[in-house]
């Protein structure tokens, strides 16, 4: 238990020279991606290989190991490179191997942890040169990447607090209760020019002043993490990979409104990252970094874990918050604003898991050093989930007004499979579908609301040409329509009509007079809903017919699918040449639409043919195409 | 999400069941706070993973309120099942990468295979499907979830050993 500052620093120190003792350390990789690829088995072969060797291995840091110069064996957080996995980084060297299996094990202790020498088989190699390269901070991945908010992700052992002490953690906060008034952080914030991370992108300075200055004697600070996008996981991974770094954020965030209660809103759909936090809760209190008189200076601070139930709207600010009162989570016309008038009726701030893991630096390093990354509309770092049909997927954070070019060819590594780019999808749900015209539009704040897209909370999804984007409009449709609560008609409504315009057009049943009714229909759900989802619900409709209106005229005018994949819009033969005449086509198709003499090449009907793919999937020939 | 309703589920195997005395214990505990309905859901839920249909009356005698409350909040939540859950419960991610990876390929063959509907329960009481939006493991994509264990990169044909793999320990 740390009661005073004076400990806190001996602490520190005593924790930073067992680091220092550590002659190697292992950090195999245990975010969701890794630990799905089986890097847990791989984890432990480490620790018990080594141990059978007969060295000192430690789980912990403050772990007794019975040697002078013990090696430390590490689960860690989310790396990023989560196609690769599972991934293993060595430390001092940084030295970084990918696709480990617990075969490989043997061979990393025999030839790198006690002869020092590479695995080379399992090094990242040069895509286009071939060539291994050593260290992960080598790997074009990571090369123009800067790491604020995921600085410790993959470096520290997120299960344990003295390793993110050592790293660090919990300083800012000791800082800032002994030497500033929350004035001054406020100040420093706003001096730093963050922006909501959570997509908004409102100065969370800003914010917090709003906070300050309404009188209340209970305050709250509540962590979004409701990460609801689908293909964004930028969140998960600093609650699975820095805990408690959130939690310091929060204490920040606290300290500088007035607030002495927390709560952290975490999806249930991650299950590591609710046990990975809770956890961080009870090892932060154990150790008089969290709760009541913190280091002997009166203020206390608790933080309560609620999970999520399923739905996405509870993202928003004020669904969130009726969400945690207990009732549905149902967003309310704002002003008020929750920093006046939110959680139970206290002034409350909401902040982003992102948001508040960028505070603990900014604090430690000053406004004006965060400045020095990014735009002056945007500064800092945002980090990104890039997915898709990119050769690198993963998590990746870049300081911003970064090209999308950049992003996609160099981090991204291009399209994998020779694909060509199309498009890049970014913002999730809230967002918009970009051309190959937009590729060297800088990622910040402004640029991109200025081409009908947002940053949203980080989501980037590349698309190549063989994607229908009039499906993509579709499937983005048809998700909100799912997760519109129906409070405002036209959100409720508006986005199902949408939705059946929009499978009207796919399956080549629509008319031109149906485009036009749908960008007015898209018009009237962005100004008709009271909250954020129902407002920018349409924008990859509205995007996609902005950027792709050709394919939209394809689907109708000439019901074609240019790409390919609206089923409804092709046609189906088989190939004469392939064709054995087996029969068994003929035999499962429902329509009967197939017919041909025994040993002799079939053909189909394609005015019976019901398109349902069955001989597709049937043929053992590969004989049957669509076109 | 998933549209609920009810159906006669008194056949399905090892459905979980909680007694009357556990349900007033429940009640007792939360009643009067503000919070109480989800609160008790919640915590109901926790133990036997859906809530059946007496108990939703039960839940709305106790706390006084009309039973379309209950049915209300418990419908508006999509973590809320109203059928018990399979011992395996299968999650297919429909989150973008996976859906532009061809997950709901994969969702049309675990239904043929399992012969249910997702958001149902095989009659055997082993398992659940359920479609879901992201599971955050996009560089994996497609990927299904069953019981916290997520499947990377799951082909179609795949499926029936994947289900095979589950039951053994």
């Amino acid at each position: 238990m740390i009661k005073t500052r004076q400990e806190y620093t001996t602490y520190q120190t005593k924790l930073k020279a067992e680091l220092a003792r550590e002659k190697m350390r292992v950090l195999v990789c245990a975010g969701t991606g890794c630990v799905a690829n089986g890097s847990l088995t791989v984890y432990e072969a480490f620790e018990q290989k080594i141990k059978a060797k007969g060295l000192p291995v430690k789980a912990q840091l403050l772990e007794e190991a019975g040697g002078h110069e013990p090696y430390a064996v590490n689960i860690s957080g989310c790396h990023g490179f989560c196609q690769m996995g599972p991934l293993v980084r060595i430390e001092p060297s940084g030295v970084f191997y990918h696709h480990v299996k617990p075969g490989d094990v043997d061979e990393i202790i025999e030839k790198h942890i006690l002869n020092n020498q590479l695995v080379e088989r399992l090094l990242y190699h040069h895509p286009a040169t071939g060539q291994a390269v050593t260290t992960q901070d080598q790997i074009p991945f990571y090369q123009k990447q800067t790491r604020v908010a995921l600085e410790h992700c993959g470096r520290i052992n997120p299960d344990d607090i003295n390793d993110y002490i050592a790293h660090g953690g919990y300083k800012a906060i000791t800082e800032i209760l002994f030497e500033k008034t929350p004035e001054q952080i406020i100040d420093e914030v706003l001096a730093s020019g963050l922006r909501g991370r959570g997509g908004g992108g409102f100065p969370t300075g800003k914010k917090w002043q709003f906070a300050r200055a309404a009188t209340s004697d209970k305050k709250y600070i509540i962590c979004n993490g409701d990460e609801g996008d689908p293909g964004a996981f930028m969140d998960r991974s600093v609650m699975e990979g820095d805990p408690h770094r959130v939690l310091e954020g929060m204490m920040i965030a606290g300290y500088a409104i007035g607030a002495d209660e927390g709560y952290i809103y975490v999806r249930a759909e991650y299950p590591l990252a609710v046990k990975r936090l809770k956890r961080a809760v009870v090892a932060a209190e154990e150790m008089g970094l969290l709760g009541y008189n913190i280091l002997g200076t009166g203020f206390s601070f608790k933080i309560n874990i609620k999970e999520g139930a399923g739905a996405f709207v509870c993202g928003e600010e004020t669904a969130l918050i009726a969400s945690i009162e207990g009732q549905r989570g149902m967003p309310r016309p704002r002003p008020p604003f929750p920093a006046n008038k939110g959680l139970w009726g206290c002034p409350t701030i909401i902040n982003n898991v992102e948001t508040l893991a960028n505070l603990p630096p900014i604090i430690i390093n000053g406004g004006q050093w965060f400045r020095g990354f990014g735009t002056a509309g945007s500064p800092g770092t945002k980090t990104f989930a890039l997915a898709g049909q990119v050769a690198h997927t993963g998590l990746v954070e870049i300081p911003m007004g970064m090209s999308l070019r950049e992003m996609v060819f160099e981090i991204g590594g291009g399209l994998r499979d020779g694909k060509q780019f199309k498009a890049v999808q970014i913002g999730g749900p809230s967002g918009g579908c970009l051309t190959e015209a937009h590729l060297d539009l800088p990622l910040d704040y402004e640029a991109l609301k200025q081409v009908g897209a947002m940053i949203g909370s980080g989501g980037l999804v590349v698309m190549g040409q063989d994607t229908c984007m009039v499906e993509v409009a579709k499937f983005f449709m048809g998700f909100v329509q799912n997760e519109s609560c129906g409070k405002c008609v036209p959100c409720r409504e508006g986005t199902r009509r949408m939705l059946e315009l929009l499978t009207k057009i796919t399956r080549g049943q629509a008319g031109e007079e149906d485009l036009a009714l749908l960008e007015e229909l898209a018009l009237v759900v962005q100004d008709g809903s009271l909250c954020g989802l129902g407002k920018t619900a349409p924008n990859p409709v509205l995007t996609t017919l902005r950027y792709f209106r050709h394919e939209y005229e394809a689907h109708v005018r000439d019901k074609k699918c240019p790409a390919g994949v609206c089923k409804a819009l092709q046609d189906y033969y088989i190939n004469q040449e392939k064709c054995k005449g087996c029969g068994l086509c003929a035999k499962v198709c429902p329509a009967e639409a197939i017919a041909g003499a025994k040993k002799e090449p079939h053909a189909i009907d394609t005015a019976r043919c019901l398109k349902c793919g069955t001989c597709i999937e049937k043929c053992k020939f590969n004989a049957i195409y669509t076109a | 999400m998933n549209e609920k309703h009810y159906q006669c589920n008194c056949s399905l195997a090892g459905a979980k069941k909680l007694d009357e005395q556990a349900v007033d214990k429940i009640l007792q505990k939360h009643r009067g706070k503000p919070d109480a309905l989800l609160q008790v859901l919640l915590e109901m839920h926790s133990l036997i993973d859906y809530i059946p249909e007496n108990i939703v009356f039960q839940i709305a005698e106790g706390l006084d309120i009309p039973p379309a409350d209950v049915f209300g909040m418990l419908t508006y939540y999509p973590s809320f099942k109203t059928a018990p859950p399979g011992k395996y419960k299968i999650s297919v991610c429909l989150g973008t990468n996976c859906y532009l990876r061809g997950s709901s390929r994969i969702l049309e063959r675990l239904c043929q295979v399992l012969n249910i509907e997702p958001g149902d329960t095989t009659p055997d009481g082993k398992f659940s499907l359920e479609a879901v939006r992201c599971l955050g493991a996009c560089a994996l994509s497609p990927v299904i979830m069953i019981n916290e264990v997520v499947y990377p990169q799951v082909e179609p044909q795949k499926i029936p050993d994947i289900l095979i793999s589950c039951e053994k320990p």
